[in-house]
């Protein structure tokens, strides 16, 4: 392997890019200059194995020649090779790219999914950086290059030998709506909107909010022929404290009108993401009555839990999960849900009640006993509550959508928003 | 998952049945001997004819390659494809060349003469990417060829190929730096490339070629300020820490007289308002060389950077947020800094690397300007599922954020953490207690307790960090605290962490006088134990041996003496050497007196108490959000942030003489000469900053008209001039603003007002300050049209035709005074046609100016039966709306069928889309059955074609009723010379620019036809043209007065192309399509 054999300063950005299974198998590689050589990931190696977890394996790690900036998704590390000063935000949002993008075009990020496809992992990859600086990101143009892969095509391709790379020449690139491919044709002209809001909560021992915000996004999915123009209005645009825009959205129009201006891009995409601040006070939809503890002295401990719905405006909360991590002394648990049903593995001490939907006329709790190792010191603190809930046709935070309007275009497009609740990060210590 | 394994699938067809699967084989001995029997038949589908056997073999040599595995030695087969006229072979090849290349130099060159031949492709996609592989290809043999194609793309038509060839340039400076002068000039010639695409792509290649040559951006600062909203994403990062250096060489810091400011009130006063308002005067100031002692005046283009970077805080990529952030951070006036603390709390939403990047920086910057994130320091609350690195960072940012006022919470929230089953994490939780108490005298009682209850945790670790923790505090103030040092001595029984024994005697012995009974007992234990001990526990008993010793020699002297022996025979040598170092100093000798007298002083010396900082404590010295400031250490290739310079370099280098960037290029007047630049970025600017650009000068209308590249809303709040009258006014109200407008963006606008405000922050320091002030606010006038009705005529477009348009509008209308400023360009068609004679030399252009009728004519607005006998229509009348220039003026026909009187005919609340308004006809008091009258209405669609909604009203009924505006409705003509035209419409390209092909039909085939109809689709004037086939037509639209050009170019052979010019693109589109349907009717 040839080490690049000048130590230069000018190899900026991305120099290569490992792909490592949570086994610790390197199953990618792909280089933008210079190749180097596989052995600098056990510098990552061994900080992983430090770490522990791998949730806490540090996202830069500096090696004597080169830095190595990764990321955590789906199970796979995506390690980058950095030789100089670069802004770590840059890489890692880039490798978060990449792996949206594999997502976008194999419905998951795996690595059979990866290994499936290495040939369009490869192409992309080429697209994607060049020299090891960003290129083409947008999905929208990197179908235009690399079509995704379906069972159709790849029947087709089996037979006559044509393959998934475009005919045609992207032109969005080349357009002034870069994030837009041209040519664009739907029989059935549709525009989704869903509007998802999550509530980011901590609630104390006591029942009382600590923190809470609300978590909003809108995503997209658009299919409208041509170049549509489309102006979405809000309600009450004012209740959006802090937004971030896809590049798409006109930004003056925003400021001055409160309308989000934008020409889409086809298919599914992130429009806005939001931030209801907690100084509006957050409603809360689900309240959770917990008695744990654990006698001093004895293997057991007592262990009951209800939740019931607090203020839902009239919509049923369902989809309610419950999970908790138990402290490591505790044995196994033996408890009697009046719904839905619970699991605990003993080995991660994880606790997972699924609840299903509250009615409010039998509210569901779980009970029962906990076995601990005896001998063992009763545990300090009680496990805090993670709850997962979600509630259809409506946004929490009273955000709506006014009306949607296109220009550009002749045709009558099939319109649709949809609102949903769900829970965030949403913690109640016990 | 819906998706299908393509490529394996394609390889069961032909693949051969050896081939292993993908990624489990290792490198072993017996996959070897099948590699060279697989390159075998890989080099035979190569060789064949049949693309789909090539592509089945490069898809597995590219598969290969993936793996890491060599596939060296299928060189030449491969590089013989190079040539294939299959796309993806072709693009497979590029891969694997690019790959091996470098190993196969001499092989690679015979690839070369395809991708010379391909830069002369006229499809521009083909010339970038055979760019992009001939740079990629690491053949030094082949820099000439690669300078020449570099030199060549960067002046090619496509900026495609440009962005590539920008590209190109670093790849080229790794392989051979000697071409570094060549290539600056390349990037000097590329840099100053208008294009969005290029700009990010030439700033990396400067940033890796040339950063020193910071000369080079002079001339292109403003452009890449202004272009810098529009570049995608990874090269906004790029240009704004580009930009941040630039700033630090050659801007003057913000915060230099701060100190200046605080001691001189009056001088902040002024320092602050004209930094904010930059008024024509303070700007004379800035072009002066300041002296040192004169009140700070930030630079225009200084200011320009930090407005036009601001949006981007509000990005989807987490790096560009972070760009601006640090950029705020290094260079914004500290009061301005706050406002990127909203965006970074919203990144800590983002994914857990994101987290901790940002988080790091939050961290050192909440040690600067703690006031920034207090508003949020709830989101910086910890949850048990957090990562323990993210956990550890929040704690410190939390610690760090700590004050009198939030310390009670803090320490609340504390609390829970130090129940937690991280044990890492509870030990920094209880580290940053310590540091909470140290920094909040207030709270150094409370905490201690708290530390001293969790000396009877269970858990040793926490016992052990609580200990040390203990230590540190108690330095503070020993006196008082005997009881806890009694405490910590029991404690030496239980602990075995080395460190919290350690920490133990250390302080024992350290403060044994206030436990004076203790302390020998305690010596006695650990001489017990002393051989079983860590190290560092060895070493304090030794210290704690001899201070005992020395203040209580009569106790101690026999232990001091059996633990110094025990210690002597150590097996770690330090500790020997301290035993051995200790007795000669305690223990007086015969001829050694000399140290031991002072041994008291050496040992029992007053310490000082440890300050407990963070470690994020003077990181700033690196530049926030690069990856030094990560590790805290230099990493390679990292430039350091130059200081501010004490003299501002001149800032004249950055004017620039083309006149995008200056309308006006009268040198004398420099203060019109920078105008059009102000309210050109204007629109770009945020709220807040609407008021930096305030006064304006008198020569501002003329101005404003010809510049605005970049703004649709910025002629709002500008086109008045009676703001200017009221300058003083102006700016020092919006000073007042300024100050409190630092929670601006917090403002709440009561929710029941209505949507159409939304403009209203932008202007409201100008609407404020002068009463006179013309906006598109729509309900303000409906409120108060009387009044407004009198100050708003200034406002050109409706002064002249206001005594013709009086006789139709029906309201008590006063004439305007006369005009006190020249009118500009804009000249509506009526005062055209009065001005015929005089003016309008050009024929041609009378016709298309005098056709003031629209194409639509007259529509209905309600049918009779709907109406219940009421019939009424409309018409475009194409007259400018005398009560408000902003609005399209409607005349509605009201015709009564029935058999009875309508009375009190009037508009009802109308509903009405954001920005829309109507100025309501006054109400018919009665309309006898068979007459007809008319009515004049006004209503400002806002530059779009929303239909505006509202309801007729009878004195019985009501009737809902929309009037939808076709886009050629939405402006209004203006006058202007064909180098005028030209001028503006150079400013107006590419997204701004829409070009349409089509083809004439005969009969348009006529100039009076083609200026017939298309001043028919559309309210547009004509401009003279010196070409015959080409026709040129120019209006503005008349909410944000923005103009629109359309060029014709119906040159006899082949298909005309429709031009339409316009920062509206939404019109722009919309209109090409009207005139295009019209035309080829």
């Amino acid at each position: 392997m040839s080490r690049p054999s000048r130590a230069s300063n000018t190899t900026k950005m991305i120099h290569s890019l490992f792909l490592i299974n949570c086994s610790g198998d390197i199953f990618l590689e792909k280089h933008w200059k210079s190749v180097v050589s596989q052995s600098v990931c056990d510098y990552f190696f061994e900080a992983q194995e430090k770490a522990a977890d791998v949730e806490n394996v540090p996202p830069v790690i500096s090696t004597p020649h080169h830095y190595l900036i990764s990321i955590y998704r789906d199970k796979l590390f995506f390690v980058s090779v950095i030789q100089t000063e670069v802004p770590p935000l840059f890489v890692i949002e880039f490798l978060h790219r990449v792996a949206d993008t594999f997502q976008d075009y194999f419905g998951e990020c795996s690595e059979a999914a990866i290994k499936d496809n290495v040939v369009i992992v490869y192409e992309l990859l080429e697209e994607m950086l060049d020299n090891g600086f960003p290129l083409a990101t947008e999905s929208n143009i990197l179908k235009e290059l690399i079509k995704p892969p379906t069972i159709l095509r790849s029947v087709v391709n089996s037979i006559t030998g044509s393959s998934n790379v475009g005919d045609t020449l992207p032109t969005g690139q080349l357009s002034n709506i870069p994030w837009r491919r041209a040519g664009v044709k739907y029989t059935n002209n549709e525009a989704y909107f869903d509007v998802v809001e999550e509530i980011d909560a901590i609630i104390d021992k006591s029942g009382s909010t600590v923190f809470a915000e609300i978590q909003g996004v809108i995503d997209a999915c658009i299919k409208l022929s041509g170049m549509p123009d489309l102006s979405l209005s809000f309600m009450n645009p004012r209740l959006l404290d802090d937004v971030s825009f896809h590049p798409c959205i006109r930004f003056k129009r925003w400021e001055s009108e409160r309308v989000l201006s934008f020409i889409p891009p086809d298919g599914n995409f992130r429009l806005i993401s939001y931030r209801v601040s907690s100084q509006n006070l957050v409603a809360i939809p689900v309240y959770v009555k917990h008695s744990i503890s654990f006698k001093e002295n004895s293997s057991c401990g007592r262990f009951d839990i209800t939740i019931g719905p607090k203020q839902n405006m009239g919509k049923t909360i369902e989809g309610i999960t419950v999970t908790v991590h138990m402290p490591k002394v505790v044995l196994n648990m033996n408890l009697t849900p009046t719904q839905g049903s619970y699991t605990f593995d003993p080995v991660t001490k994880v606790l997972a009640w699924d609840v299903g939907k509250i009615t409010p006329q039998k509210l569901p709790s779980l009970k029962g006993l906990v076995n601990l190792q005896s001998g063992a010191p009763k545990p300090e603190e009680n496990p805090s509550l993670n709850i997962q809930f979600k509630i259809q046709q409506l946004a929490i935070s009273g955000l709506k959508v006014n009306r949607l309007d296109m220009y550009g275009e002749k045709y009558k497009p099939f319109k649709g928003v949809k609102y949903v609740t769900k829970a965030g990060k949403f913690q109640v210590r016990t | 998952m819906s998706t299908a394994p393509a490529y394996s699938e394609d390889k069961g067809g032909s693949a051969g049945p050896g081939e292993p699967e993908y990624g489990h084989d290792p490198a072993s001995g017996g996959i070897f001997s099948s590699d060279y029997k697989r390159h075998d038949d890989l080099k035979e589908m190569l060789d064949t004819n049949k693309d789909s056997l090539k592509l089945e073999a490069m898809k597995r040599i590219v598969a290969m390659i993936a793996r890491g595995k060599n596939a060296s030695d299928l060189f030449p087969a491969v590089v013989k494809n190079v040539a294939c006229k299959n796309i993806e072979v072709k693009k497979l090849v590029y891969v694997y060349l690019v790959r091996y290349a470098e190993e196969q130099q001499d092989l690679a060159l015979l690839s070369i003469s395809t991708f010379q031949r391909g830069l002369k492709d006229p499809n521009q996609l083909i010339r970038a990417s055979a760019l992009r592989v001939l740079s990629s290809i690491r053949v030094p043999i082949i820099v000439p060829i690669m300078m020449l194609a570099i030199k060549e793309a960067a002046s090619d038509m496509s900026p495609y190929v440009r962005k590539t060839a920008a590209h190109a340039i670093p790849k080229l400076y790794s392989l051979d730096s000697d071409q570094k002068d060549q290539l600056i000039e390349v990037i000097e010639k590329l840099l100053a490339d208008k294009t969005t695409l290029v700009a990010g792509s030439v700033v990396m290649a400067f940033e890796e070629v040339c950063p020193e040559r910071i000369d080079l951006i002079h001339k292109n600062y403003r452009k890449l300020c202004n272009l810098l909203i529009d570049v995608e994403e990874w090269g906004q990062v790029v240009i704004i820490s580009m930009l941040t250096r630039y700033a630090r060489t050659q801007f003057l810091s913000p915060t230099q007289n701060e100190s200046l400011l605080e001691e001189n009130p009056e001088k902040a006063f002024y320092g602050s308002e004209e930094d904010e308002a930059k008024g024509p005067g303070s700007e004379e100031a800035a072009t002066a060389a300041l002296p040192a002692r004169k009140p700070y005046v930030m630079d225009p283009d200084h200011r320009l950077l930090l407005r036009n970077t601001k949006p981007l805080l509000q990005s989807r990529s987490a790096a560009v947020v972070m760009a601006v952030a640090q950029l705020y951070f290094h260079l914004a006036p500290k009061a301005e800094v706050g406002v990127i603390a909203k965006a970074l709390v919203r990144l800590l939403r983002s994914h857990s690397e994101v987290q901790y990047v940002v988080l790091q920086n939050v961290a050192t910057m909440s040690i600067k300007r703690r006031g920034m994130f207090e508003p949020y320091l709830k989101s910086f609350y910890i949850r048990s599922t957090d990562p323990t690195q993210i956990k550890i960072l929040k704690l410190e940012v939390l610690t760090n954020l700590a004050n009198e006022t939030n310390i009670p919470t803090v320490l609340r929230e504390f609390q829970t953490y130090i129940r937690s089953m991280d044990k890492d994490f509870v030990a920094a939780t209880i580290q940053a207690i310590g540091r909470c108490a140290t920094n909040i005298g207030r709270v150094r009682d409370t905490c201690l307790n708290g530390l001293v209850q969790l000396l009877s945790n269970r858990d040793e670790l926490v016992v052990a960090e609580s200990v040390v923790v203990i230590k540190k505090l108690l330095q503070m103030q020993p006196a008082q605290h005997g009881e806890i040092i009694k405490h910590l001595a029991k404690l030496t029984d239980n602990i075995q962490v080395p460190m919290a024994r350690a920490s133990i005697l250390w302080l024992i012995g350290e403060y044994c006088e206030h436990v004076p009974k203790i302390a020998p007992d305690v010596l006695r234990k650990m001489a017990k134990s002393f051989t079983a001990e860590e190290d560092i526990v060895k070493l304090q008993v030794i210290n704690l041996a001899a201070k005992l010793y020395l203040t209580n020699s009569k106790q101690t002297k026999l232990l001091t003496q059996y633990v110094l022996s025990l210690a002597k025979y150590d097996q770690n040598y330090d500790i020997r050497d301290r035993a051995r170092f200790t007795r000669q100093l305690i223990v007086p000798s015969e001829q050694g007196g000399a140290l031991s007298r002072h041994a008291k002083k050496l040992f029992l010396a007053p310490k000082p108490a440890p300050i407990l900082e963070s470690s994020f404590k003077d990181r700033d010295h690196f530049q926030l959000g690069s990856l030094s400031h990560l590790l805290n250490a230099k990493a390679t290739g990292y430039q350091e942030l130059p200081d501010w310079p004490e003299e501002a370099p001149d800032p004249s280098v950055r004017n620039v003489e083309v006149p995008e960037w200056t309308k006006c290029s009268n040198r004398e007047k420099r203060k019109e000469k920078e105008k059009p630049f102000y309210s050109d970025s204007e629109g770009e600017s945020g709220p807040t900053e609407s008021a930096d650009s305030e006064p304006e000068s008198e020569s501002e209308s003329e101005s404003k008209s010809s510049s605005e590249s970049g703004s649709g809303e910025s002629s709002s709040d500008s086109d008045n001039e009676d703001e200017d009258e009221e300058k003083g006014g102006g700016s020092e109200s919006e000073q007042s603003e300024e100050e409190g407008g630092k929670k601006k963006t917090k403002k709440k606008v009561p929710e029941g007002h209505r949507e159409g405000s939304s403009s209203e922050e932008g202007s409201d320091s100008s609407s404020s300050s002068s009463e006179s002030e013309v906006t598109s606010e729509s309900e303000e006038e409906q409120a108060e049209p009387a009044s407004r009705r009198k100050k708003t005529p200034p406002s050109s477009k409706s002064a002249p035709v206001a005594k013709e348009i009086s006789l139709l509008d029906l309201e008590d209308f006063t004439p305007p005074s006369v005009q006190p400023v020249s009118p500009p360009m804009v000249v509506s068609t009526s005062l055209a046609a009065d001005l015929e004679g005089l003016t309008l030399t050009d024929s041609s252009l009378v016709p298309s100016l005098l056709s003031p009728v629209s194409s639509i004519g007259r529509q209905e607005l309600l049918h009779r039966v709907a109406g219940e006998g009421l019939a009424v229509d409309y018409a475009f009348s194409r007259q400018p709306f005398s009560g408000d220039p902003h609005m399209v003026s409607i005349h509605i026909y009201f015709s009564n069928n029935s058999e009875t009187p309508i009375k009190g005919l009037h508009v009802g609340t109308p509903k009405l889309p954001a920005g829309i308004s109507i100025q309501e006809f006054p109400e018919i008091e009665s309309l006898p059955p068979g007459e007809s009258t008319t009515a004049v209405m006004g209503i400002n669609f806002c530059d779009s074609t929303q239909a505006a909604n509202f309801q007729l009203c009878t004195q019985t009924r009501q009737f809902y009723v929309s009037i939808q505006p076709p886009v050629g409705e939405l402006m209004a003509p203006v006058f202007m010379s064909e180098n005028e035209f030209k001028k503006e419409q150079g400013k107006l390209t590419g997204m701004n620019e829409i070009t349409e092909k089509l083809t004439l039909p005969d009969t348009c085939r006529n100039d009076h036809m083609v200026v017939q109809k298309v001043t028919a689709t559309a309210n547009l004037g004509r401009v003279p043209c010196g070409t015959s086939d080409e026709y040129r037509f120019a209006g503005r639209t008349l909410t944000s007065g923005s103009l629109v050009l359309l060029t014709l170019d119906a040159r006899p052979a082949g298909p005309a192309q429709l031009t339409v010019n316009s920062e509206k693109m939404v019109i722009g589109t919309m209109l090409v399509k009207d005139v295009i349907q019209a035309l080829t009717q």
